[in-house]
């Protein structure tokens, strides 16, 4: 069983997203950490594109600050083995970095590169199936997994195209658009729900989950796990524009990872009331 | 090259998020059925409302003092007198009709210099469409004409100031609105950029300036060109001109990119100081398809530079890249002051004032008619008015040939 798989195994997983470097190296690294102590399963590291068409405002702008402060490909890959984590990393970035990376003008090189530093699968939102073919082969060939997003819009053949191509677990988008912490969920993530559900693959659902209400309605949908972003960037943003200490924000991080971590319990438990949420 | 795939050999296909793959199947198979096909009679009123809304077809005038200059038959043709001062309104028309064949109720766009945000909002007036417009910060305050036609035929226009402020940004922007809305809003692509179908479709919107220049090149001239050359900022231009040129072996065709202050790149600071991405881009993904792009080492896109806003941006047409690649198309640059030069220098010798984006063409054929044949055709893909203070600003510090002494009307108090 792959360490994805297993992280998936023992009840609905929590899958919190942070860009590496933001708003610096030493902080992030703080910050990663911090979400593994506070219920993390998987962790999602965005490595920083200059043109991320899918993210929203928020994470956008962690992209910058994690630019600005010098974060490339290779500073990534040092970053994953300079993090004292435990849990499956799975790397979230744009086509191009990954096609660069290297010599061989191929996906190859950055696969390989990155299953060393300890990466364990990869999200490429702007790789639809239809163009996956190059990095599903060098995952295979370098034992890693490729999750695929399955949006809103998603539908018959597309729906077929993309299971054949899937490992690790399918993100679940559960409302149109880019990235971005929302007060209302949409009902669209019960119906994207359905349309996985007969996959063999664990299910994750993500976009616009920020309270732990969120967390479990979803998996109270039918989510094997919640991928959360924006809500857990938004705390480091807060941080950066307050100049609160990197300990501190690291504390905040951490339990708004249990919060988050204990709604998808109690999604999955099916018989508590949700608590009033923090803030 | 293939319409149907959407590879232009190894470049082009669909880089997008998944949510907007729906949208692009759905306009792929709208553009092979409306198009290609022509089904119900789409094609024929768009060439109905591109006479009679647009002006077309546009003239091919004889440039008499430049041909007397450069010792040869130099023709241009004038896109500038299309409806709206530019060849954006081509697909920009195109595209907001087919979306109402698709019976999509919203029109998003980005627009650099403001031209192609200027012929949306004009095709949007025209065919009843609601339209916003997507511009980067430093282009709003660089194109303010623009931004007030567009206003003035009910577009918003939404400032983007992410980034540098500039295309590049815009159109990342744009994106994410057509994600968000995918379902009843259509992204007006303004160049033959953008993931398939659209650079082959914009291509298509934009064929008939060459559809046109090539039938008027062979009346006037009483034959082909020996060269054709027009400015290379995304392309449209560039493939509408040459699209009916490719298969005549002996028209040699030049791509004019900007060359801006320099063709030397800052990789440390990812910044290039030009446009030029044909003659000095990488292999690469941006926007939704495989292209050339400005780059550096890591694959981060860089900041590109013109002194035109419509040429700069860090990508170009996966097309064009290919027929580059198989040494169909030259590309070639004219750096900032050439443009400038090539600005004051048409104003002046043929009363026409172009767009500095087309400058560029007319900066190159100064240096190198020797090079070009007896009879060249330069497109003049649009007019200079949304250039002025521009023009204005980057003449004053420089010595730029042919150009008059601003400073004279500054102290008289202006115009």
């Amino acid at each position: 069983m792959s360490r994805i798989a297993e992280a998936f195994a023992d009840g609905p997983a929590f899958v919190p997203y942070l860009a590496a470097g933001d708003p610096d190296y030493e902080s992030s690294l703080a910050y990663v950490e911090a979400l593994e102590r506070g219920g993390a399963d998987v962790i999602e590291l965005g490595l920083p594109f200059s043109e991320p068409i899918a993210e929203g405002p928020t994470i956008q702008s962690a992209i910058v600050r994690a630019l600005e402060a010098g974060m490339t490909p290779t500073r990534y890959f040092e970053f994953v083995e300079d993090l004292a984590v435990d849990v499956p990393l799975v790397c979230m970035t744009y086509y191009n970095l990954i096609y660069q990376f290297g010599e061989g003008g191929g996906p190859d090189d950055f696969v390989r590169r990155a299953a060393e530093a300890g990466i364990d699968g990869f999200v490429v939102p702007d790789l639809p199936a239809e163009e996956a073919e190059p990095l599903r082969e060098a995952c295979d060939e370098h034992g890693c997994e490729l999750v695929f997003i399955v949006a809103p819009t998603t539908r018959g053949e597309r729906l077929e195209r993309i299971m054949s191509q899937v490992s690790g677990y399918v993100y679940v988008q559960a409302r149109l658009g880019t990235t971005g912490a929302r007060t209302n969920l949409s009902d669209r993530a019960a119906e994207s729900l359905e349309r996985v559900a007969e996959w063999d693959v664990p299910k994750a659902v993500g976009f616009g989950i920020s309270t732990g209400e969120h967390a479990q309605r979803v998996v109270e949908a039918g989510a094997d796990g919640v991928i959360v972003g924006s809500a857990l960037v938004d705390i480091v943003a807060q941080g950066v524009e307050r100049g609160d200490p990197a300990v501190t924000v690291a504390s905040r991080l951490e339990g708004k990872a249990r919060e988050l971590k204990a709604g998808a319990l109690r999604g999955a438990s099916g018989n508590e009331r949700p608590h009033p949420e923090r803030t | 090259m293939s319409s149907h795939t959407g590879k232009f050999d190894e470049y082009g296909g669909q880089y997008v998020p998944e949510a907007l793959m729906p949208a692009i199947e759905e306009l792929e198979d709208a553009y092979e059925r409306y198009v290609l096909d022509n089904e119900d009679g789409f094609m024929d009123e768009f060439r109905q409302r591109l006479a009679d809304f647009g002006g077309r077809p546009t003239p091919l005038q004889r440039a008499d003092r430049l041909s007397e200059r450069y010792d040869a038959e130099v023709y241009l043709k004038r896109e500038d007198l299309l409806h709206g001062g530019a060849h954006k309104l081509n697909n920009a028309l195109g595209q907001v009709l087919l979306a109402k064949y698709m019976g999509k109720d919203r029109i998003i766009a980005e627009t650099g210099a403001g031209q192609h945000g200027t012929a949306t909002a004009m095709a949007c007036a025209h065919l009843g469409m609601p339209c916003e417009v997507y511009m980067g910060r430093r282009d709003i305050n660089r194109q303010r004409p623009n931004v007030f036609r567009m206003r003035l035929n009910g577009a918003e226009v939404t400032p983007v100031t992410v980034g540098r402020g500039t295309l590049k940004e815009a159109i990342s922007e744009t994106m994410r609105d057509w994600a968000e809305n995918v379902e009843d809003t259509h992204y007006v692509i303004g160049s033959v950029v953008g993931p398939h179908p659209f650079p082959a479709m914009v291509r298509d919107f934009q064929r008939v300036i060459s559809e046109e220049a090539r039938e008027q090149t062979r009346e006037k001239a009483g034959r082909l060109p020996d060269s054709v050359l027009t400015c290379a900022g995304g392309g449209s231009n560039t493939m509408g001109l040459f699209a009916e040129f490719v298969d005549d072996e002996s028209v040699d065709l030049y791509a004019v990119e900007a060359g801006g202050s320099s063709l030397e790149v800052d990789e440390a600071e990812g910044v290039a100081p030009n446009s030029a991405t044909l003659s000095t881009g990488t292999e690469g993904i941006l926007h939704g398809s495989r292209t050339r792009i400005l780059q550096d080492g890591d694959g981060q896109i860089m900041e590109s530079h013109s002194v035109s806003a419509g040429l700069d941006y860090a990508g170009v047409g996966p097309e064009l890249a290919a027929l580059v690649d198989r040494d169909r198309v030259t590309a070639v640059n004219v750096g900032d002051d050439g443009a400038l030069a090539g600005f004051h220098r048409l104003s002046q010798l043929e009363g026409i004032i172009p767009a500095l984006e087309s400058a560029h063409a007319l900066g190159y054929v100064e240096d190198h008619h020797e090079e070009l044949g007896e009879v060249i055709l330069v497109n003049v893909s649009g007019r200079g008015d949304k250039d002025l203070e521009t023009v204005l600003e980057e003449t004053h510090d420089r010595d730029i040939e042919g150009a008059p002494d601003m400073d004279t009307f500054e102290s008289t108090g202006g115009f």
